[in-house]
């Protein structure tokens, strides 16, 4: 395609504004990092200047290592992600399997009710919920947050998986029907390891916005004890607001596990958008 | 009598269960909690009392009309300065001769995965007269008079606030409208290309039509997007959503109302009476793109 010459003045426009983006999206990052190691005075001095023999410090990380409980928060976060992730990909494929697989009477409507939910956000609901919660005795415990955020995730999750699932072969199936399995068997080890790209693709999708909500922890968990990294840095940036080293590391710190998950999984996840899993 | 098949009813149920106690079953509670009010801590049934509050009180209503406006204007902002960049951006990275496109897609994206409180903070930061980089920044290119504290200033604040968020999300137009452009196949382009349409004129006349449905798809998940933002405007201006509620959008108005702030007492009714209008907008929302956008694009087979 395109033999046609390209002008290599396009060619070099293309990458100038390709680079102009590049840093205007990567440059508050870039900003904040450097300066998480630099001494109060090198701060303001030369904001811009990599930190150097004189000006490394590492005041701010110590001030957050003490005043803050960020090893806690992370964990939290850790657990509420990874736990929600894993229910909305369990509950999520078995509902995806049954409308895929099966006719029965009410599919269809099984199908748009469980879709209602992809277009309508769940913010909507918090009143309830958090009335809900409250008499459960769930506020202030991860459970609320996983509870919450596997409703969130399953209606796309259902979308997706149903529509790979109808792409399984029926034969292999059948075969196994014919072996003796049973449904469930079919469902555990003949379906779920062929439509694993798209359990990742759905997990790419659940992951940031679990990880990076802010409503839900500051509602429904906002003790001590069960601060998100999201909430955490929140709460913590507020009360520290003229430290400006505290804050700064902070900062980095709550950047620094996003962007090495990001590393680790920015193929699988770009892959999963563009391959067309939202159309 | 026809057997039940139980394995189906297993698969289907802990979806199902969760999702309606927890997603659908709140949200038609909330909905009737704003037809109740408190009235000697008990709760009574008030019928549309909260909503006649809520548009007719002059405090209220002035309040709700300014987050609505502010909303919009949010919206606005989006659709018009994201999402061109972000076709734009997409438009560039598909060409076939560029190269380094998957390390500039990956860089470009890198925002969008980081959260509000991190994006807020960093650009109050890189935004502060106090530390001083825009100003001097702008002294670098001579503009240094164009330097104001956006957000601190009410007439700025909320555009600058957009702009951030538009930053911030630009990665997620780009990536979908480059899925779209490279699943157009290359025999269409081919054919475009003998008959003289190349370079502008073939993203102009051939992408840009094909691609019509991904960007509908885009509008409106940047509509729902936007009028449940809450996070953003949280995490760089408080719940007050200041300067003097300039930046004040839906979402921090509900969380005001529900939450309470400052001497004002948390009202989880009018809470609700706002969530239900938030509802209502959404709906009209997705309802006008489903059945008035959508099914009036032309799709085209590929």
């Amino acid at each position: 395609m395109h033999k046609a010459r390209t002008n290599p003045i396009n060619l070099f426009a293309m990458h100038g504004a390709l680079i102009l983006y590049t840093i205007i999206a990567l440059f508050p990052v870039f900003v904040i990092l450097i300066n998480s190691f630099k001494t109060r005075k090198a701060i303001f001095r030369e904001p811009l200047a990599l930190p150097d023999a004189d000006t490394f410090s590492l005041i701010g990380y110590q001030t957050v290592m003490k005043q803050g409980d960020f090893f806690l928060y992370f964990q939290n976060s850790l657990i509420v992600t990874v736990a929600s992730l894993f229910f909305v990909l369990l509950f999520g494929a078995m509902a995806a399997f049954a409308l895929a697989e099966y006719r029965f009477k009410g599919n269809l409507w099984m199908g748009l009710y469980l879709a209602l939910g992809i277009m309508i956000p769940i913010r909507i609901g918090t009143v309830a919920i958090l009335e809900m919660m409250v008499a459960t005795g769930l506020v202030n415990t991860l459970w609320a947050l996983i509870l919450v955020y596997t409703a969130q995730g399953l209606p796309l999750a259902v979308f997706i998986l149903s529509e790979f699932m109808r792409q399984v072969s029926d034969d292999l199936k059948n075969a196994g029907r014919i072996d003796g399995l049973s449904e469930y068997t079919i469902f555990f080890r003949l379906v779920l390891p062929l439509v694993r790209p798209a359990m990742a693709t759905v997990a790419v999708f659940n992951m940031i916005p679990i990880w990076n909500d802010l409503w839900f922890p500051l509602i429904l968990a906002p003790a001590e004890e069960t601060k998100t990294l999201t909430l955490g840095s929140q709460v913590f940036i507020g009360q520290f607001v003229t430290d400006w080293n505290a804050v700064l590391s902070a900062l980095s710190m709550a950047i620094l596990p996003v962007l090495i998950l990001y590393v680790i999984f920015s193929r699988q996840l770009i892959r999963g958008i563009t391959s067309g899993a939202v159309k | 009598m026809p057997r039940i098949r139980w394995h189906i009813v297993v698969f289907l149920a802990p979806a199902v269960l969760v999702y309606t106690a927890v997603m659908i079953f709140p949200l038609f509670n909330t909905l009737r909690l704003a037809l109740y009010s408190e009235v000697d801590q008990a709760r009574v049934f008030v019928g549309l009392q909260n909503f006649r509050t809520l548009f007719g009180d002059p405090i209220w209503s002035e309040a709700f009309w300014n987050a609505l406006g502010n909303n919009f204007w949010f919206f606005l902002i989006h659709m018009l300065v994201q999402n061109p960049i972000g076709i734009a951006l997409a438009a560039i990275l598909s060409h076939p001769r560029l190269r380094f496109a998957a390390l500039y897609r990956s860089a470009i994206f890198i925002p969008t995965i980081l959260s509000f409180v991190i994006v807020g903070f960093a650009w109050k930061l890189i935004l502060s007269p106090i530390w001083g980089i825009a100003p001097s920044m702008l002294d670098a290119v001579g503009l240094k008079s164009l330097f104001a504290p956006w957000l601190g200033k009410e007439e700025y604040a909320l555009t600058t606030l957009a702009l951030i968020s538009v930053w911030q999300f630009v990665g997620i137009p780009m990536m979908l409208i480059y899925a779209a452009l490279l699943s157009i196949p290359e025999e269409i382009l081919e054919a475009g290309e003998i008959d003289g349409i190349t370079g502008m004129a073939a993203f102009w006349k051939i992408k840009l039509p094909l691609i019509l449905p991904s960007i509908g798809i885009i509008s409106i998940l940047t509509f729902v997007g936007n009028f449940n933002a809450f996070d953003l405007i949280y995490a760089a201006q408080g719940a007050l959503a200041g300067p003097d509620f300039s930046t004040d959008i839906l979402g921090t108005f509900m969380y005001r109302t529900f939450f309470g702030f400052q001497l004002q007492l948390g009202d989880p009714h009018m809470g609700s009476a706002i969530a239900g209008a938030m509802f209502a907008i959404i709906l009209v929302g997705v309802c006008i793109y489903l059945f008035g956008i959508q099914t009036r694009l032309r799709r085209y087979q590929l």
